[in-house]
Formats: C-alpha cells, sequence, structure tokens
C-alpha cells in the first residue's frame, strides 16, 4: 500500500533525523542543541499553524482563541505524566526505555487532545448563533477564561507555573506528529467535507441554502482544529518541563494568526512556512529584542496592506513546483469577498 | 450596607472609563464594521500625552484648569493620531476581507504597545496630581474628588456626544454612513470624510478617559491599554455594539459587576467575569442589550 | 514567485544568522552568563541586577579579572516571560559557552530556567528569588538571598513582637508565586504568635483598580494589612487605600525595595514597613562605598537587587578563583564551600540546601526614605 509505505519512511527518516541531531549516531553531526530547541520549536509551532489554518483559513472562522486549546493540552498532558507517568512506566516494565517513555507521552497527549477537543467542541456550539467578529470575541473570551481558570487550579501551580514535567518530548515526536496534522488537515481539506468547510467560507448563507449543515461542519472543524492544538500543547509542556499560563495568553493567539496570515490562509504550506519564518525571525532578531516586535507588528500591518492573502495565499507550495492549478476557492483578498 | 454602597460608587466610576473607551469601539464598529483592536492603546497613548503635558505645566497650583488643560491637549493629540492610523492603517484595507481588517487591527495595536515600550520605557510612571484633592463622606461613604470627577466628566462628554450625533449634520451623517455606508455615498456624504470624525471623536474620548484614569490611579504603564481595552470592548458587545447608549450602559454594567465579583468572591475571577457576561449575552441575545439584530442580506 | 524566493531567502538568512550569532568567549576571557527581565512588566528588576553585576565585574576586571583572565559578562533578556528564560539560558550555555550563570530576580523564572543548567552542569546563582523551590532543583542551583519561609516569618514576628498587633489582613498577589508563598509563611508563623487574619482578598499583578478589595478590607477593620507585592501595585494600592480611609499601617517584603515605590505611593506610604536584604543606612564602609560607586555610575540609589547582584558576582567570581578552574562541578563545589563572605547586603554563608542564610532588615518608609528599624536574625525566628 503506498500510503503506509510512505508513513513508513517518513517515520523511518524522523527518526534517523532525530538520532543525527541529538548525537546519537556520531558526535560530529550534533546540531547544537540551541538550534535544536529552535527546531523543536518551530516544529510545535507548525502543528499549531496548521491546526489553526483549519478554522480560520478553510472554514473562514474567526478564532483567536487558539492559545486556550494549547494550554488546556499542555496542562492536561503534563498532569498526567507528572501524576501517573511513574505508574505506567513500571507496569510496562517488559518494553525497553524509550518505548515506555513513548506510551507515556502518547497517552499524555491523548488525554491532552481528548479534553482540548472538549473546550473546542463548548467553543464552537455557539458558533451556531454567532458570525464573524462576534465568534472572534467569544474565541477571545474563552482563551481568557481558561487561562484565569488555570491560574485558580493549585495542583497544577496556579500562578506559580508546573514544573517537573518529564521531557519526554524530542525531536521525532514533535515531527512525527506536526507530519500527521498536516496530512489529518490535507485530508480532510481535500475530501468532500473539506468541500463544505470551503463553501462555508466563501458564502456561509449560500452553503446553508446549499443544504449544508454549517453549525454541524463548523463544530466538527473546531474539534479537528483544538485536538491538534492540544497535542501541540502536551508536546510543548513536555520539551520545555516547565509551563506557566502567561506563555498562553492572546499573545499567543495573535503569534499563530501571524504565522497562517504571513504564510497565507487556506494554504497548509503556507502555515508550515509562516511558523518557521517567525521562529526564525524571532530567534534571529534576538539581539535586537526591543526593536523586534515592533517590526514584526509593522511588517503585519504592510503586509496585510500590500499583500493580505501572504506568501502562498491558498495555493500550496507543490503548485509552483508542478505547475498544476490545484487551488481551492479564491484567494481572500479579491475584491467583492466580504 | 455602606460597603456594598461605596462598592458601587467604585463600580460607577469604574465603569465610567469603560464607558467613555467603549462609546470609541462601538462608533468604529458602527461606520466600519471593525473592531478597532488599537482602541485600547490610544487610551493608552493618551495618558502618556497627559502625563508628558502635566509635567510642563509642574510647579503651578494644581487646579481644575490646568486638569482641563491636559485632558484637552490629550484629546487633540490622540485625535490626530486616530485619523493617522484609520488613513495609514485601515483605509487601505477596507475592501479586503474581514480577517485581513482584524488582523491590520491587531497589528497596529501591537505596534502601538512595543513602540510605546521603547520611546516611554516599559516601566510605570506616575502621574502627578492635577486637581486640587478634597474628600465628600456621604452617607458613610467616602468620596474622593477624583471619583467624582470621573463620573461628572464622563456624563458630560457622553452628554456632548449624544447631543453632537442627534442634533448636528456631521452627527446625522455618522448614523446614515453606520446604516448604510454605500447609501450615505450615494446620498452625497463623503465617507472618508465621516469616518475619519468618526475615528477622531473615538480617539479623543478614549484619550479623555485615559487622562481621568491616570488622575485617579496614579500609575501609567505602556501596556495599560490592554486590560480596560478588553473589558471595554466587551461592554460594548454587550450593550450592542454600533448602539451609542448601548456603550455607556454596558461600560456602567461590566464595570459595577467587576467590582461586585471582587469586592464580595474573589479577584482571581475578575477578568472570567467580563467574559463570561459577554458570553451569555451573546449567546441569548447577540445583538448586545441595545442592539439592532443585523439581518444578513443575500 | 518572486515572494516566495524572497522568503526563501530570508529565511536562509535569518537561520544563517541564527547559527552563526552568539560568540564563543575566545580563550583570553572568562564567560559569564546573566538572564533578566529587561523589558515588560518586571522590568526594573531585571535593569538592577544588571547594573549590580556589572558594577561588580568591572572592578574585578580593574584589579585584574578571575585566574588572570578578564570576565565578560553576556546578559540576555527575557521580556519578563518565564518560557523565554529557558530559551535564552540554553542559548547562553551552548551558543556562548558560559562557564556559569547569573540569575533570575523571579521566582518563577529561575524555576523555569534552573533545570536547564542543572542538566548541564552549568552552576546557577539567584541573586533574589526566593521562593524555596528553586535551590530543590538541583546541587547546582544557588542563591544568596534568604528564602520566603524565612522572610515571612521575619515579618510576622516584626508585626507581632514589636508593633504588638493582633489583627491583619492579607492582600496577596495571585499571579505571583513570591507573594504567594510569602504570605503563606507569614500567616503560618503569625498565627503561632497569637495573631489572627482577619481578611484576605487578592490582585493580580498588572491591575490598577484596588478599590473592591479595599473596600472588603476596610470592613473588616484590621489593624495592619500585609501586602507582599511588587512595587509597582504596592504604591497604587497604598495611596489608593488611604484615599478610602484606611490608615492603618501597611506591611510588605523585599519586592517593595525600588527607586520607584516613593514616586508611586507618595506620602501614603509613610509609616509602613517592609523586610529586605540591606539598608543603604548600613554603617559598614564596604556598604557605603558600594552605594557611593554604583550612585556614581548610574545615577541612582542601588536598591536591594542590585546589591544582591553586586554580591552574587563577586561570590561567583572568588569560588571561580578558588576553583582554579571554569569547569562546571568545580565551581559549584567552591559556591558551595562559601563561609562567611563579607557582602554588602551582610555576610554570606551558603549551607546545605544552597541558600543563604542572613539577617534580615525591616525598613520604614519614611519621606521617601527606607530607615533601618530593625535587624532579625535567623536564630530569632522559630521556623
Amino acid at each position: 500500500m503506498r500510503g503506509g509505505l510512505a508513513a513508513a519512511l517518513v517515520v523511518a527518516g524522523l527518526l534517523l533525523l532525530n538520532a543525527l541531531f541529538t548525537g546519537a549516531l556520531a558526535p560530529a553531526f550534533a546540531l547544537p542543541p540551541y538550534l535544536l530547541q529552535v527546531l523543536c520549536l518551530a516544529g510545535i509551532n507548525v502543528t499549531l499553524a496548521v491546526s489553526l489554518n483549519l478554522i480560520n483559513g478553510f472554514t473562514g472562522q474567526f478564532s483567536i482563541g487558539h492559545a486556550g486549546f494549547m494550554a488546556i493540552g499542555a496542562y492536561s498532558a503534563a498532569y498526567f505524566s507528572v501524576t501517573f507517568g511513574e505508574a505506567l512506566r513500571a507496569a510496562l516494565g517488559f518494553l525497553p526505555p524509550f518505548a515506555r517513555d513513548g506510551a507515556v507521552l502518547l497517552v499524555a497527549l491523548a488525554i491532552g487532545a481528548f479534553l482540548a477537543s472538549i473546550a473546542g467542541f463548548i467553543v464552537g456550539v455557539p458558533s451556531l448563533r454567532l458570525r464573524g467578529d462576534y465568534l472572534a470575541i467569544v474565541t477571545l473570551g474563552f482563551g481568557e477564561i481558561i487561562g484565569v481558570l488555570i491560574l485558580n487550579i493549585d495542583a497544577v501551580g496556579g500562578a506559580r507555573g508546573y514544573s517537573g514535567i518529564p521531557k519526554l518530548a524530542n525531536f521525532f515526536w514533535i515531527y512525527l506528529f506536526a507530519a500527521l496534522t498536516i496530512l489529518v488537515v490535507y485530508r480532510v481539506v481535500h475530501s468532500s467535507f473539506g468541500r463544505t468547510l470551503v463553501a462555508i467560507r466563501e458564502d456561509e448563507v449560500a452553503a446553508e441554502a446549499m443544504g449544508v449543515h454549517t453549525t454541524r461542519a463548523k463544530v466538527i472543524s473546531f474539534v479537528v482544529s483544538s485536538a491538534l492544538a492540544g497535542i501541540a500543547g502536551g508536546l510543548f509542556a513536555h520539551y520545555l518541563m516547565y509551563v506557566n499560563v502567561r506563555s498562553f495568553t492572546f499573545l499567543k493567539s495573535f503569534e499563530i494568526i501571524i504565522m497562517i496570515v504571513i504564510g497565507g490562509l487556506g494554504s497548509i504550506s503556507g502555515s508550515v512556512l509562516g511558523a518557521i519564518l517567525y521562529i526564525s525571525l524571532t530567534e534571529g532578531l534576538r539581539e535586537f529584542a526591543q526593536y523586534r516586535m515592533v517590526l514584526f507588528s509593522l511588517l503585519l500591518v504592510i503586509l496585510m496592506i500590500v499583500r493580505p492573502q501572504g506568501i502562498l495565499g491558498h495555493k500550496e507550495f507543490v503548485t509552483f513546483l508542478t505547475k498544476r492549478r490545484r487551488s481551492i476557492g479564491a484567494a481572500p483578498g479579491t475584491p467583492g469577498n466580504a | 450596607m455602606t460597603t456594598f454602597l461605596q462598592q458601587l460608587v467604585n463600580g460607577l466610576s469604574l465603569g465610567s472609563i469603560y464607558a467613555l473607551i467603549a462609546l470609541g469601539y462601538t462608533m468604529v464598529y458602527g461606520v466600519l464594521r471593525l473592531i478597532n483592536f488599537a482602541h485600547g492603546d490610544v487610551y493608552m497613548v493618551g495618558a502618556y500625552v497627559g502625563y508628558y503635558a502635566s509635567r510642563r505645566l509642574q510647579g503651578r497650583e494644581p487646579s481644575i484648569v490646568s486638569a482641563l488643560l491636559v485632558m484637552l491637549v490629550a484629546m487633540v493629540a490622540c485625535g490626530i493620531l486616530g485619523i493617522l492610523i484609520e488613513r495609514l492603517a485601515y483605509r487601505p484595507v477596507r475592501r479586503e476581507a474581514r480577517l485581513t481588517l482584524l488582523i491590520t487591527a491587531i497589528g497596529v495595536s501591537l505596534f502601538l504597545e512595543n513602540a510605546a515600550q521603547l520611546v516611554f520605557g516599559p516601566d510605570p510612571k506616575f502621574f502627578p496630581s492635577l486637581a486640587p484633592r478634597a474628600d465628600f463622606h456621604v452617607a458613610g461613604m467616602r468620596l474622593t474628588s477624583e471619583q467624582i470627577t470621573v463620573i461628572a466628566v464622563s456624563v458630560l462628554l457622553m452628554v456632548l456626544l449624544r447631543f453632537f450625533i442627534m442634533k448636528t449634520r456631521t452627527g446625522k451623517a455618522m448614523r446614515a454612513v453606520s446604516f448604510s455606508l454605500d447609501a450615505a455615498k450615494l446620498m452625497g456624504i463623503s465617507t472618508d470624510w465621516i469616518i475619519s470624525v468618526t475615528f477622531a471623536l473615538g480617539s479623543a474620548l478614549a484619550a479623555a478617559a485615559g487622562v481621568l484614569i491616570a488622575m485617579q490611579i496614579p500609575k501609567i504603564d505602556p501596556l495599560m491599554g490592554i486590560p480596560y481595552g478588553l473589558k471595554a470592548f466587551v461592554a460594548a458587545v454587550l450593550g450592542g455594539i454600533g448602539s451609542v447608549p448601548g456603550a455607556v450602559l454596558g461600560g456602567l454594567l461590566i464595570g459595577t459587576s467587576e467590582v461586585m465579583v471582587v469586592g464580595y468572591l474573589s479577584s482571581t475571577y475578575r477578568d472570567a467575569i467580563a467574559f463570561g457576561i459577554l458570553i451569555l449575552v451573546l449567546i441569548l441575545r447577540p445583538q448586545g442589550l441595545l442592539g439592532r439584530v443585523q439581518k444578513e442580506k443575500v | 514567485m518572486r515572494f516566495r524566493a524572497l522568503a526563501v531567502v530570508c529565511l536562509s538568512a535569518v537561520l544563517a544568522g541564527t547559527v552563526s550569532c552568539g560568540s564563543k568567549g575566545s580563550q583570553k576571557e572568562i564567560v559569564i552568563g546573566e538572564y533578566g527581565s529587561l523589558t515588560g512588566g518586571i522590568a526594573t528588576f531585571g535593569i538592577s541586577t544588571k547594573n549590580g553585576s556589572e558594577l561588580a565585574f568591572d572592578e574585578i576586571n580593574k584589579k585584574g579579572g578571575v585566574l588572570g583572565k578578564q570576565v565578560k559578562l553576556l546578559v540576555e533578556d527575557d521580556q519578563s516571560k518565564p518560557e523565554e528564560a529557558g530559551t535564552v539560558v540554553t542559548k547562553l550555555i551552548n551558543q556562548n559557552g558560559v562557564c556559569a550563570v547569573l540569575g533570575h530576580v523571579a521566582s518563577s523564572h529561575s524555576l523555569a530556567a534552573a533545570p536547564i543548567c542543572q542538566s548541564n552542569q552549568i552552576p546557577m546563582i539567584s541573586p533574589s528569588s526566593t521562593n524555596p523551590r528553586v535551590t530543590q532543583v538541583g546541587n547546582y542551583i544557588f542563591r544568596v538571598c534568604f528564602i520566603d519561609p524565612f522572610q515571612g516569618a521575619v515579618m510576622a514576628k516584626f508585626a507581632a513582637d514589636t508593633l504588638k498587633l493582633k489583627k491583619v489582613a492579607i492582600l496577596v498577589d495571585v499571579r505571583s508565586d513570591y507573594s504567594v508563598g510569602l504570605q503563606t509563611f507569614f500567616r503560618q508563623q503569625f498565627r503561632q504568635l497569637g495573631g489572627e487574619v482577619v481578611v484576605e482578598q487578592s490582585y493580580s499583578q498588572g491591575d490598577s483598580d484596588f478599590r473592591a478589595q479595599l473596600t472588603a478590607i476596610k470592613a473588616a477593620n484590621p489593624e495592619a494589612v500585609y501586602l507582599p507585592g511588587y512595587y509597582t501595585e504596592v504604591g497604587t494600592i497604598v495611596h489608593q487605600a488611604r484615599e478610602l480611609g484606611i490608615t492603618v499601617p501597611f506591611l510588605g517584603g523585599d519586592g517593595w525595595d525600588s527607586p520607584k515605590l516613593w514616586e508611586i505611593g507618595g506620602a501614603a506610604l509613610n509609616g509602613c514597613y517592609f523586610s529586605d536584604h540591606y539598608s543603604t543606612d548600613d554603617p559598614n564602609p564596604a556598604v557605603q562605598k558600594f552605594v557611593a560607586d554604583y550612585k556614581a555610575k548610574y545615577g541612582q540609589t542601588p536598591d536591594a537587587l542590585a546589591a544582591l547582584a553586586y554580591d552574587a558576582a563577586r561570590i561567583l567570581a572568588d569560588a571561580i578563583q578558588k576553583a582554579g578552574s571554569t569547569d562546571g562541578s568545580k565551581i559549584r563545589d567552591a559556591i558551595a564551600a562559601t563561609k562567611d563572605f563579607p557582602g554588602v547586603t551582610g555576610s554570606i554563608s551558603i549551607n546545605s540546601d544552597r541558600n543563604a542564610v542572613k539577617p534580615a532588615v525591616v525598613l520604614k518608609v519614611e519621606n521617601g526614605k527606607f530607615l533601618l528599624t530593625e535587624t532579625i536574625k535567623p536564630e530569632a525566628v522559630k521556623l
């Protein structure tokens, strides 16, 4: 089966890269740990960007509280690892250490994704009655409320932040899930369900008139997207070993939005590009930390004026390579689109 | 009982500030259907302009006149800032998708916050006292002259705004534009000019709020616009975005409920309350308390 | 098409920049890293700390440096974000090859970065993080200040024994582990000494309106209010409290210590007390020289953070000198063996928990000055 072979190749490739980068294979080829950290954070950003693009880019809904889902995923996954990680590891004593760690991580991420998707469902349901800007405000509000709630749960550290999380995530796992996210979103978008999402984006009323279950589609889109964000959050927690509510404010949500807007809403490869570009600029301009955000915000405004569809617009990277005009719908910057 | 009344007064004074800022949000949304995320930061700039203006006046006796002068300077400066923002950032993208507008607004907001940190320095500054201080004891409560000033000036400004919108030609034009931009154009109204005026007014009100708050709570910092802007925005939506009396009502409600929750329950839920109320209202009555139902035409 | 090419070019340029930037110290220098919040909400803490350590290393370099080499201090900004703390420390250790790290003031930031220093076996000295959990991360993590269990107890003892108070209210900053921790310890000790906490209210760092909480506190009629927060909110809170008619004194911790406290709170603060690490009133000539040097270089009176950073830097330099090498484990051992080091914040000895055992001072705020009121030694407090 071609799909299975491709998957196996990807997994093997990532394992190889991971071993290479961490120096397990040949110390001479090991990446400087700082660069490895940047790469890993980029990978997490990719997952976040691509998952957000599903709602914002493909379904056309304004969701600006994405960091809230990430927070839920991060905290619940972390709580599991810290509280039940040891017990699970003991129960799986017959497996080699890396498999045990992997198992704990997978269960933690699954829990994180599940709880985040519940939140996504709760946020998605009001979308029945809310359009555009109102939905944006509600998602922002939910993001803030989630933050406040977590702040009050002392078991996960409250204001002090949650530390002592085992470092279970590494390059392999992060990029595996990034690849998985891309795959999932790609499959969703290129299915008939994906077509309904785009229809909703283009003209919700018309779509409803065509018999599309708009609410159901929107809610599913939120649930999938938030689950993926939850996974990204879990990986984040297990990589940095410490999380604090302050990492998940609306500023973080805005950062993710910047990423997908730069790359191009409605383009998966655009989100990947945007995520990598964003973190490279953030790290590369670290010397000029004070001017960095000023420049960023200015660039963002200029980008919106000059090229609102971002770098890739609605097209995927492959269209430039293979010259196939496979784009889904028109770019949002074209006049006449509300 | 006294405590309750005192908390009520606290809530009203906080609510007036939210109302002033909310008015700017609601007016801009009314004409442009744009959530001006940068509005909270204009409020912050107003406070800073007021700060530097009052430093110039230092040495003179604190008086009502100097306080009003400072406020006026801040209002004018921010009015100009509002017009600039509209011209440079929002006008070019006016016809774009809503998400583009939203993101542009976010960009402007981030820019103002970070530029302010760079220019003014990240640590808070202390606003000098402008008006003579006096305390009033009414029914066991203690009202400061600042609180009374806040409420009084806010009411005055809101009344002036109402008069302007209802009784002047420009005000009428603003109402026309908020009803339908295209129809207003067809009627010969210079919509660009009206939109600029709207921004200028809204920004001026935000600046006034900034100076009032700075007089009351002497601390100002570059990020002060964020919490106030967000909650004022919630207030505008609660009251019905696009509705001027709605913004006032929303502001007072949010301010009062926030103070009550903090005083009687716990301050940690302070921010959650504003959003909680918002979500409830949006689900039960999306057009807000005093808003019109937006019919979507196909 | 153009944009894609542009993007690729930008990307490679930036990545190249990332890799190449960050110089490793040459063999002729000893590179020490410091991470702090130079921008953002707690920026003044970071700036004070940076000033203190820079002053120390300048002096040391003038006298010939450490082990015959000049000391180079690399300071990185974490923008007042705890998660950034981890990233910048990783950069300092791996990209810049520092042999030791100084930082942080805020305990949450220290907690974020400490595991990284520990796993890389790079010693870390925090000048002023007071939450006990920081040094519990591992044996490479030290601090040169006292910890909150002691500090909270100090103020409780002062309130109960010196001020003879029986009923106190607490106003805590729930977003700060420092504040939350400190009030827990204060409350424990105060109860033990026979006092009562009549009401507790809370606020969040960054808030500016506290009237609701203060009105509730006023209704409970306490004899004093314990306010273990940071100076930015403290000044505003006390100012508003006086407006509401609360006349009782406010008590606090070292988070009050800042040149800006009086600027923000003004005369409202007269008659308030807070616990701290040192006092500029200390007649000790070393302290006075430090204060004068700092004023000459930076134009400001040094606060406790600057003083602690100064001491931390000197202890580190001293440890490297004693260890005779820049090897992490040797420096670690030398730091752990520090006994009776003459610091400007007192005589510093590092105990087996890697914390400093030192007396605390209680300062009274009077007309813009912090007056030394009482010195409380560790032995005097029953923990």
